[in-house]
C-alpha cells in the first residue's frame, strides 16, 4: 500500500457535551433522548429572546483534574476547558501515553477547531485595556483568546511535534477537522491527529443569533421541548456549546499498537456553494450540499446506496425539510429506499462549532452500540420530509442495526459544507 | 517595617508565589534570597502575573521599572516596604 492510500481508522474518543460528559453517560443520553437544554436566568436578565440553551454542567472538582492550580488561575475561556476535557480523554482513550519528559511525538498532531474562543476572558480584557489598565491582563489572556490556544494548550500538554492548528469554518468546523485529519494521515504526514472542536458558553456567543431571530423564543417555559429537529413545528435552533474530539490514526498504526477501533474513515469532503444558487452567508447552496455529499461518497468508495444511516446537520429549522431534500438526491434515494436519518441537536442544542465534533462522536457510538440512536421532539414530522422519505426512517426511539456505513455532514455561516463517511471497522 | 510585618508579609508573598512554583519545586523551597526564575523555576512569563498578585495584595503600584528590580523575595519585600511608605514632603529650603 503506497503512502497515498493509507487506511484511517479512530480509536479514541472524548466528549463534554450539554447532555453528558465522558463517552458512557453520553452514550446513555443519546439513547434515552436526555436532553441538556435548560433555562438560563443570565439569559432572562439581559432580555434575550431565546432564553435556554444546551451547555455542558461541569464541577470545580472535575475541571481540576485536567488543569493545574496555576492553570486555573484567571482561567475564563469554557471552550478551552471543553476542549481539554474533549481532547485529553481522547488521547486517554486512545490508550496513549503521556510523557511530560519525553520528546515530542513527531508523528502526533493537533487540528482542534473553534470559532471564537474565550469570549468571557476577552470581554474582561476589553474592559481593562479601555480602562487604561493594560497591563492587568496578565500573561494568559493571549492563549485564553486566540484561536489555536485550545491546539496550543493540548499540544503542550500531550506532547504533540506533529502539525498542531486550528481550523474554522464556523458550524462545519468539527467535521471539516475529520477531513483535514483524515488527509494528512492518508497521505502519510502523520500517523495521529487529534481532531475535534469547541465552542464557548454565553450570552456573548449565542448573542448575535438571538439578535437575528433564527432561535426559539417561545419555549423557555419548556426548554426541552425547543429543539425540534425534522419537526413540522421546527421554530429555529437552539444554541449549545461543548467539545467533542476523535483520534484519528494509520490502521497500520493502530495495529502495532493493539489499539481498540471505533470506525474507518472512508472518506470525506468539503466544499462552498459561493452563496451561489440560492446560498447565502446563512443559507446553503442546495447543488453544493449535493456535490459535496457525492464527492465524500465517491472518494470513500462508497455507492448511495450502501449508507445505512444518516447523522445529518438538522438544525430545527424550516430549512430541515431541505436538507433531507439533497440527501435525497445525492443518493439517489427516497421514500421506503432511504436509509435511517437521526439530528442530535433535539437534546444538544446546535453547538456551533463544536457541533461537528460532538454529533461525530456520538454517531460514532451508534457503531458501538449496536443502534441508531432515535430523534426527539419530531412525534409531528416534517410535511416536506414526509413527502420525501417513509417516516419510519426518522426513528423516535433507538433502534437496534448492525449499521455499516453512516455517512456524516455539517453545513455552516459562509456557505460552507463538509461531509464524512465512516464504516464499521473490518480487517 | 518592623519584624512583625516582615514575617507577615514574607508568609503573604509565599503565598503569592506558590501556585507559579513548577511542579518539581516545592513552597518549602522558597526562602528569603531565592531567585524567582534562576532557583525557583518560575517561568519568566508569569512574573507579570506575580507583580499584579503583589500589587491586589498589598494595594500597591509597581513599574516597569519595579519589575526588573524584582529578581528575589527580598527584592520583592524591599519593594513592598518602599512603596507603602508616604512620599515625604520636600523640606522648604531655608
Amino acid at each position: 500500500m503506497g503512502a497515498m492510500d493509507r487506511r484511517v481508522v479512530v480509536t479514541g474518543m472524548g466528549i463534554c457535551a450539554p447532555n453528558a460528559t465522558g463517552l458512557d453517560a453520553f452514550a446513555l443520553a443519546l439513547r434515552e433522548g436526555r436532553s441538556g437544554i435548560r433555562f438560563l436566568p443570565e439569559l432572562k436578565t439581559l432580555n434575550f429572546g431565546c432564553q435556554i440553551a444546551g451547555y455542558p454542567i461541569i464541577t470545580d472538582e472535575y475541571i481540576n483534574n485536567y488543569f493545574t492550580v496555576l492553570e486555573r488561575k484567571g482561567l475564563r475561556s469554557n471552550g478551552l476547558i471543553y476542549g481539554v476535557i474533549a481532547g485529553r480523554d481522547a488521547w486517554n482513550d486512545a490508550g496513549l501515553e503521556i510523557d511530560p519528559d519525553g520528546e515530542p511525538d513527531w508523528a502526533s498532531g493537533i487540528l482542534f477547531g473553534t470559532g471564537l474562543l474565550g469570549v468571557d476572558k476577552f470581554r474582561e480584557s476589553v474592559y481593562h485595556v479601555d480602562e487604561g489598565q493594560v497591563r492587568k491582563l496578565g500573561s494568559n489572556s493571549v492563549m485564553q483568546t486566540m484561536a489555536s490556544g485550545i491546539s496550543a494548550f493540548l499540544g503542550g500538554m500531550l506532547g504533540c511535534g506533529n502539525q498542531v492548528s486550528t481550523n474554522s469554518s464556523a458550524c462545519s468546523t468539527g467535521t471539516e477537522g475529520i477531513h483535514m485529519g483524515w488527509e494528512r494521515i492518508r497521505s502519510g504526514q502523520a500517523d495521529r491527529m487529534l481532531v475535534g472542536s469547541c465552542s464557548d458558553s454565553g450570552p456573548y456567543i449565542w448573542g448575535g443569533f438571538d439578535a437575528m431571530r433564527i432561535l426559539p423564543r417561545a419555549y423557555n417555559d419548556n426548554p426541552e421541548a425547543a429543539s425540534r429537529p425534522m419537526s413540522a413545528s421546527a421554530a429555529g435552533f437552539v444554541p449549545g456549546s461543548g467539545a467533542g474530539a476523535l483520534l484519528l490514526e494509520s490502521l497500520e498504526s493502530a495495529r502495532q499498537r493493539g489499539a481498540r477501533i471505533y470506525a474507518e474513515v472512508l472518506g470525506g469532503a468539503v466544499n462552498c456553494g459561493g452563496q451561489r444558487n440560492g446560498g447565502s452567508m446563512t443559507a446553503p447552496n442546495p447543488i453544493a450540499i449535493r456535490r459535496c455529499i457525492r464527492e465524500a461518497l465517491e472518494r470513500s468508495g462508497i455507492g448511495g446506496r450502501e449508507v445505512d444511516s444518516i447523522n445529518g446537520h438538522l438544525t430545527a429549522t424550516s430549512r430541515d425539510a431541505e436538507e433531507i431534500g439533497n440527501w435525497s438526491v445525492a443518493l439517489g434515494r427516497s421514500g421506503n429506499d432511504f436509509p435511517l436519518v437521526n439530528s442530535f441537536k433535539s437534546t444538544l442544542g446546535h453547538c456551533l462549532a463544536a457541533a461537528g465534533s460532538i454529533e461525530c462522536v456520538g454517531a460514532l457510538l451508534q457503531f458501538r452500540e449496536g443502534v441508531v440512536f432515535g430523534n426527539t421532539n419530531c412525534e409531528d414530522l416534517h410535511p416536506g420530509i414526509a413527502a420525501l422519505i417513509a417516516p419510519e426512517k426518522v426513528p423516535l426511539r433507538s433502534v437496534a442495526l448492525p449499521m455499516q456505513i453512516l455517512a456524516k455532514a455539517s453545513f455552516g455561516f459562509g456557505d460552507v459544507n463538509a461531509c464524512v463517511i465512516f464504516k464499521r471497522f473490518t480487517n | 517595617m518592623n519584624s512583625m510585618n516582615t514575617e507577615a508579609y514574607y508568609q503573604k508573598l509565599k503565598d503569592i508565589i506558590g501556585p507559579y512554583l513548577p511542579e518539581d519545586v516545592s513552597a518549602d523551597e522558597i526562602q528569603m534570597d531565592s531567585h524567582l526564575v534562576n532557583e525557583l523555576n518560575i517561568n519568566s512569563a508569569n512574573l507579570v502575573d506575580i507583580i499584579l498578585d503583589v500589587e491586589d495584595e498589598f494595594d500597591i503600584t509597581l513599574e516597569n521599572a519595579d519589575m526588573d528590580a524584582m529578581q528575589t523575595v527580598r527584592d520583592a519585600m524591599e519593594l513592598i516596604s518602599k512603596k507603602q511608605q508616604p512620599d515625604m514632603p520636600e523640606q522648604p529650603g531655608i
